[in-house]
This record gives structure tokens, sequence and C-alpha cells, in this order.
């Protein structure tokens, strides 16, 4: 065990964990974060996705000894009253079904577009392609992240 | 518009309050529902609430809340359900908060999520539920107004009396509405007088959803609680032998390592109890992680087991015996076994005039045999479940399908009574069937007793991939005998399954054709199955609707051409009595999907494939417009037609058919659990592919047949066509035909 602290959303947060800890079960069992979805465990399925920085990472497989002093943005601190352009595409398209691999197709989706904020179709297929969504709203995420670039 | 009878379903009226005929008092997890609203939406919460009846409570404010009777697992029946009482209830939609119902047979009728028939089942009870309710809030102003009630009217929450010019909101009524009699009979609405339902209205939970809200068994949390995670043995065929936990007693964050057996002896099965792994060892720990490590160190040695034959109570109460051979399967055993009994007649289930005869005096002969694997359900959400014992009542957290249905075995297994078992349905994670079957609820239930904590059981990706209720591998061999003039003749289906056959006897082309004979076998097998997206039909749509496509063109024929002049057979003079399908609306469907995909006026460069099926008691047809790329196939665009009747919540409609149809893309080409030894050959989704966005369809159009006709399912229908669509389309593509499934395995180009 060893104690590690961490800056989650902007606040700061001590755990006292294994090392080998994923960031993914440090949010979830330690800090109550339920947002982050464990779908996998070995990072093909998205469903974990957050912010390392500003870039998108699978906190699966992410020992929390390796987080440091970067900042971690998960869903829940994506935007204050979840208003991102991005959740608001998502709710104009209403592209949820079962809605758990959601989230990590958000957080994929919003460093994607900080990173490329106009994308081609194939772009979004390329940059997407880590996330899976079981109930196929494949057509509304990219529909959803076609309107988010427009509008943001 | 229809009068019914509120004798029916009665008992859904039962106040759970004590306070009936007065304001009640807010319970605690009513509160605990309320915490993700804005300071806004609560400061408009009502400060008294008015029971209605076991769904409704209306506030002094005008505030309703409605509680979603089903489990939510993505079909969105907590947004379409509420919308059957709201329209009934003439609500004003903005002021509605959907609660979800907790398990409760008496107040909620059978609260299920499988077979399509959600609304179909719930379309006249919700809405007498909010007719009746109508009806009460208009009686109450009736007598405080001191006017006759067929003078007051309602719209959007405001009750009217037009002569008198007054008005009053819901609320205001909602206290005397409660000492109001239910009817003995309410009025249901015309179609074309709906003001909510046909219309879209976006998801109650998608705020939540985005913002990434606990909301799934998985998120479940209560201080105190302790996680458990099991073993099950590594291969079909084998039990528990013996475990060794002293290395991993030791290891940080372990409580306590622990054996249960799911069912008593004795302990008659129901439908719904398939379990592979009844013997498993659970180890129980404070952290996800920490039993994660621990799970690793176990050391268990296993055994094969026996041969054994069990008893199981199906859902309408037959019995059916059930073997289960001893010893570790292979995919490759399998073949051989299947093709074995495909070679000998099967069991006739179906004979219309002489086909046999026909067949031997045919000009030609054509036969095919399709195959296609076991699957894996692959639930976003692995299995899990909360669970506390404490003395003889236990209360758990679930993501369960048809919670009903596993009260028995908790009560048996826990020796629990059944009125002292609380279940809380969370949202699902997906269900697709695999949640029909509860055995992870009894596991959580037995490891929290035996430890004396709350647990909440988690399912790795590894177990639940590995852990059987799988969609059983089929093979069915069709064949066609036509004359010298290329006119069909004679049908012959023969198909079979291990551990179950696929076929549906009555089916289309079944009532098309005067000579027909369909035959079944089956294969016992100790991996288990379980439904999987509209079981059964999810195989034979794609086998059949690949066959008529065959022979459609050995004929000369335009596919859909050929199909409607099946179905003008059936419907004018149809053979045989118990064909299970209406071909006028099964017609309809093609036609519009005809219509609408613009079919006959091909664009050189796409290959299209169509597919039509019948099941649910709903029709669907595809077209499939597909393209190689460097050898890749890409779905461009599917248009599809549907025919459920009323479609209650438009746009919700079209996201599930889009999903089913993407879902079907993605199983035809890639779908595919083997097996060696007894061993699952995957177990994460780095050997399981799904299909990701760059292979979804491009462009996806869906069209309902408009009508008045009362809903049926919607969640399955589109499903098994597509597999059709996808073969016929990559025959336009490559010249081969596709009799076996997975089309593309782990391949990426074709060939």
């Amino acid at each position: 065990m060893a104690i590690f602290n961490l800056n989650i959303n902007g606040k700061k947060q001590q755990v006292d964990v294994d090392p080998a800890t994923p960031l993914l079960w440090v949010l979830r069992d330690h800090l109550n974060l339920y947002g982050t979805k464990y779908g996998c465990g070995i990072a093909q399925c998205g469903a974990c996705t957050v912010h390392l920085g500003e870039t998108a990472m699978r906190s699966c497989m992410l020992p929390v000894s390796q987080v440091g002093n970067q900042k971690v943005t998960t869903i829940e601190g994506l935007s204050e009253n979840g208003d991102h352009p991005v959740q608001q595409a998502w709710l104009e398209h209403d592209v949820a079904q079962c809605g758990f691999c959601q989230t990590g197709q958000i957080m994929n989706a919003t460093a994607f577009l900080k990173a490329n904020p106009k994308p081609s179709d194939e772009q979004i297929e390329a940059a997407m392609h880590g996330n899976i969504c079981r109930c196929g709203t494949y057509s509304r995420i990219k529909s959803a992240i076609k309107t988010a670039a427009k509008t943001s | 518009m229809s009068i019914i009878k509120t004798k029916y379903g009665r008992r859904s009226f039962l106040k759970s309050s004590a306070l009936a005929g007065g304001g009640m008092v807010l319970g605690f997890s009513w509160l605990a529902s309320c915490q993700n609203r804005t300071e806004e939406e609560i400061l408009a919460m009502p400060k008294e609430w008015f029971e209605i009846n076991s769904y409704l409570k209306i506030g002094e404010n005008g505030v309703v809340s409605i509680y979603a009777p089903n489990p939510e697992f993505g079909q969105n029946v907590r947004t379409s359900m509420p919308m059957l009482i709201a329209e009934e209830l003439d609500l004003d939609w903005k002021k509605v908060i959907v609660e979800q119902a907790p398990y409760h047979a008496e107040k909620f009728g059978f609260q299920l999520t499988g077979g399509s028939r959600g609304i179909m089942s719930r379309w006249e009870p919700l809405r007498m539920v909010g007719a009746s309710a109508r009806h009460m809030l208009r009686e109450a102003a009736a007598q405080a107004w001191q006017v006759p009630v067929t003078e007051i009217t309602t719209e959007k929450g405001v009750l009217y009396h037009q002569a008198s010019g007054r008005s009053a909101g819901y609320g205001e009524m909602a206290s005397a509405a409660t000492s109001i009699p239910v009817p003995e009979e309410v009025t249901l609405k015309k179609v074309e007088d709906f003001r909510i339902i046909g219309k879209s209205h976006k998801n109650v939970d998608g705020k939540d959803i985005v913002t990434g809200k606990p909301m799934f068994g998985m998120d479940y949390h209560e201080e105190g609680m302790l996680i458990a995670m099991i073993e099950h043995p590594p291969a079909f065929g084998m039990t528990l032998k013996s475990v060794d936990d002293t290395a991993v007693k030791a290891m940080p964050g372990i409580q306590d390592v622990v054996t249960i057996k799911s069912y008593k002896e004795g302990f008659e099965k129901g439908g719904f109890d398939t379990n592979a792994f009844p013997e498993l060892v659970a180890i129980v720990g404070n952290s996800t992680w920490e039993v994660m490590q621990a799970k690793k160190q176990l050391q268990v040695e296993w055994e094969p087991f026996a041969a054994y034959t069990e008893t199981v109570r199906g859902f309408r109460g037959d019995v059916t015996t059930k073997n289960v051979p001893g010893g570790l399967e292979s995919s490759e055993g399998h073949k051989a076994q299947m093709d074995a009994l495909a070679a000998k007649p099967g069991k006739v289930v179906r004979k219309d005039g002489n086909p046999e005869a026909v067949f031997k005096s045919a000009a030609k002969v054509i036969e095919r045999t399709y195959t296609a694997p076991f699957l894996a359900h692959n639930c976003m959400e692995p299995m899990n479940t909360f669970a506390h014992v404490q003395d003889d009542k236990i209360r758990i957290a679930t993501p369960l399908q048809i919670p009903s249905l596993i009260v028995p075995t908790i009560a048996s297994s826990l020796d629990i009574p059944p009125e002292n078992i609380e279940m809380e349905m969370t949202r699902m994670g997906g269900g697709f069937g695999r949640r029909a079957y509860g055995h992870y609820i009894v596991e959580a239930a037995l490891i929290s007793k035996q430890v004396n904590a709350p647990v909440k059981l988690v399912y790795t990706r590894e177990d639940d991939m590995t852990n059987g209720i799988y969609r059983p591998t089929y093979q069915a061999t069709y064949r066609a005998a036509l004359d010298e003039n290329n006119n069909l003749i004679a049908f012959h289906v023969k198909a079979g399954g291990i551990p179950e056959s696929p076929l549906f006897a009555n089916r289309f082309p079944a009532g098309a054709l005067d000579n027909y004979l369909a035959e079944e076998w089956s294969v016992d097998s100790n991996i288990t199955i379980g439904a999987f997206r509209a079981p059964r039909s999810n195989f034979m749509a794609g086998a059949e609707q690949s066959f008529l496509d065959e022979i459609a063109e050995e004929m000369g024929k335009d596919p859909i051409e050929f199909r409607l002049e099946l179905l003008k057979r059936a419907q004018d003079n149809p053979v045989g009595e118990t064909n299970d399908y209406d071909a006028e609306r099964y017609a309809g469907v093609l036609q519009l999907v005809r219509e609408k995909s613009g079919w006959g006026q091909n664009d050189a460069s796409l290959h299209r494939g169509v597919s039509a099926y019948f099941c649910h008691n709903s029709y669907a047809a595809h077209v499939l417009d597909l393209t190689v790329e460097n050898g890749k196939p890409v779905v461009q665009k599917v248009t599809c037609a549907i025919d459920c009747g009323i479609v209650v919540n438009p746009d919700a409609a079209v996201n599930m058919a889009e999903g089913g149809i993407t879902d079907g893309i993605g199983n035809a080409f890639y779908g595919e659990m083997t097996f060696k030894d007894g061993v699952p050959r995957k177990n994460n989704f780095h050997q399981y592919r799904m299909i990701r966005m760059g292979e979804a369809p491009k462009e996806i159009e869906v069209h309902f047949v408009q009508n008045e006709i009362d809903p049926t399912g919607l969640g399955e229908p589109p499903f098994p066509p597509v597999f059709g669509a996808v073969a016929n389309a990559l025959y336009k593509a490559t010249g081969k035909r596709q009799y076996h499934q997975p089309f593309l395995g782990e391949k990426t180009v074709l060939g």
C-alpha cells in the first residue's frame, strides 16, 4: 500500500492503495466516482476512458502509480452542469440505449474533438474504433460527434 | 375507442401507502432518486403527494410521479411505458417524473423485459391506469363544482368545466381524487386522439447517462459492502473438487474464501435456472482490485462430472427432462455430431401434401446447408448483483430481466420466504436475453449469507464470457423441388442444433406451398444455452432468407417479387390452418422496403441484398447495400421497413431498429464462440470480435408501416432478417453464396 495524491476533476484526492491498482478501480472503489465503467479490464472496449491531461486514456490498465501529478478528468468533471457540447449533442441525438458504454464514448469523443475540431467521418471512425457499443448506437454516436463539432 | 373492465389487473390499483385517502410520506428511496436533480427541480417538487394508485402519485403542485414497472436494459421502456399512462391521463409530460418500480408482482404485474413483450403486454393495462386516474380526478372536480362528470374535460394536467368557466390543476384535485372509488370500467382513447403516443419523447434518463450518474447494478454501493468474485470451472463438463485458499486468505484486503452450491438437493429448476456451474468458489474482500489479484492466485482443483438428468419446469408450467452429458466437448466434435444427425431422418413437425413424392419426381432439386456458431451475449456491463442477507430476509439490487422467476430459487436456496425478498431493479448495461438467467443473484445471496455481510458480486469480463448461457450452434438443410418450368413445387427444411432445434415449423414459407416438410433434431450438450435476441429466429431467418434468395435466382425471379408471390398464395389460399404469420402484413413490409429503397433502380456499384422475417408478432424487411473496398465489405446503407403496429415513441423505436440492424451485421460478420475440450476459446474482447463504429452501416433508414394495430414486438424483430440481407448482399458482391456464419470471423477481407 502507498499514499497517492491525485488531482481528479480539479480536486485534490488522497488514496492509500496498492500502487498497481488501476486508476479505474481507484475512481470507482475509493473515490465513489461510478461514471467510469469497467467493461473488459484489458483496454479493448473503451468503457473506462478518462482524460489524463488532455489525452483520452483507458483507466483499466493505468496503474495509479503512473498518474503522478497529471490532471485526471472523469465524466463527472467534464462539465459543471452536464452541458459540455458533446454531452448536449448526445442528448440532442438521444444516442443511448442501455447507456453503459456512453460515458467512455463521450470522454473519448471530447478528447478527440479537442485535438481535431473538424473531423471527417473516416477520422471519427478511426478515433472511436476502441469504444464498443454492444447496443449498436454507432450511427447516433457519429451524428452526435458531428453535431458537437459544428457547435463547439 | 375501447371500453375495458378495470377488474382485469385491478390489483395494480392497490395503494402502497397506509395513508390512502390522504397525503403520503415520502420514502427515503424516493428522495434518494431525486439527488441527481437540480436545485430548481427539487424546489419544484411537491410538498405533499397523493397516491392515486400503485403507479401514480400526484403532487399538490401538479407534478406527477409515475412508476416504470419493467426493468430497463436500453429498450427505453422507462420512457415509453410512462407515456402510455400519461396519454390516457392527459398529462403535461414536462411535469412527469419517472421512478423505477421495485420488484413487486402484486402491484406491478409481470415485470418482464424480454421476448419483445414489454409494450405489447402493457399496452392496455397501463393506459387503463391512466384512464382510471383521469376518471377519478374528473369525478373529484365534478363533486367539488357540483356539475355532471360528463361535462368535465382535461388537457395537459388541467381539469375544465367549460360551461361555468372553471378549471383546476390535477394537483388541486389530487387529494379529493384519492377518495373516489376506482371506476368499474373506463373508456380508452381513440388512436386519432393520441397526443403523447406516436410523438417522439427523449429518453428520461438521457441526462443521467451522459453525466455518468450511478444507475447500473455495477454502480450499486452501500457503506460496509464487500466485493465478491467467483471462480468457476475452466471447462464445461467440470465441477469443483477442492480448493486451497491458504495463500489467498493472507493476501491484502481479502476477507474470506467460501464455496457455494446454488441449488438445494431436489429443487425443481425453472426454465431460467440454467447454470453450468452450480458449485463455485467465491473470494470476498474489500476492493475489486484486491479480489481480482486474489482470484489469480487461488488454487482450485476441478474434476469432470458424470452425465445426469434433470427435470425443468418451464415458463408455462410444462415439465421437460433435460439430459446433461458428461465429457469435455469441442467444436470439431459438435460439427461431426450435427452432420451425423442432419444425415438421418429427423422428427417430422409439419407435413403438407406429399413432399417426398414430389421431390422424387422433381425436374430439379436444390439443397443447401447453413450453419451458425455459438454466440456469447457480451453485455457491456458484466453480470453482477448486490445482496444482503439478514436472518430470513434479503435485500437485492440487481440488473435482471425477469425478477419474478428467480424468486422461487432464492427462496429455496436460502430458506427465505418469498415475501421477505426485496429486490431493486437497477438499470442493466445490456441484456439481450443473458440477464433472464439469474444464477448470479443466487450466488451473491449465498455469498452474503456465508460471510454475513452486504456484498456486491462482480463478474470479470472473462467470467462473463466463459460462463455459458450462449446462443446455441445451429444447422439447417433446405431443399427445394422445381418442375421442368422452374416452378417451386415442394419445400423441405430439416434443422437442428446443440442442444436445441431452431425450427419454427409453422412460419413462412409454410402455408404458401402445397408440399412442405419440416423436420428437426437436437444433440445434448453440457454447454449451457439461453435466449439471445430473437432466439432461434436469429438463425432461421438468415438461413431461410438466403435459401429463398438462391432459389429465386434459380427460378429467374426478382427476390422480392418471388417472396410476394408466395405470400399472396398464403394470403389467398393458405395451406394448413396453423400458419403463425399474417401474410398481408408480411407482404406489407416487403412492399414498403421495395419502395423506400428504390429497389430495381440499382446503382451498379452497390451490391444489394434483401431479407424479411416475422417473429415476436412483428414484421421486418431490410434492403442492405454493400460495397467492397480493398477486399473489405462496407455496409453503405440499410433501408428497413417494420410493421409492429402502433409505434409509441417513434425516435426511440428508430434507435432500437438501428441497434438491432448493427447488432445483426456484427454477429453475421464476426460473432462466434468455439470450444476446445470444454474450454471456451475466447474470454475477452481481444479474442471475441465485436462490431465497431467503422464497420457499422454508414446510413440506416427506418420506416414503420402506419396502422392502428395494437403494438407488437420491436426489440427483436429487426435483428434476425439482417443475417439474410448481409448474406444476399455478399453474394452479389462476390458471386459466392454464404452458408456458414460468421462470414468474416477474424478475417478483415473477403475470400
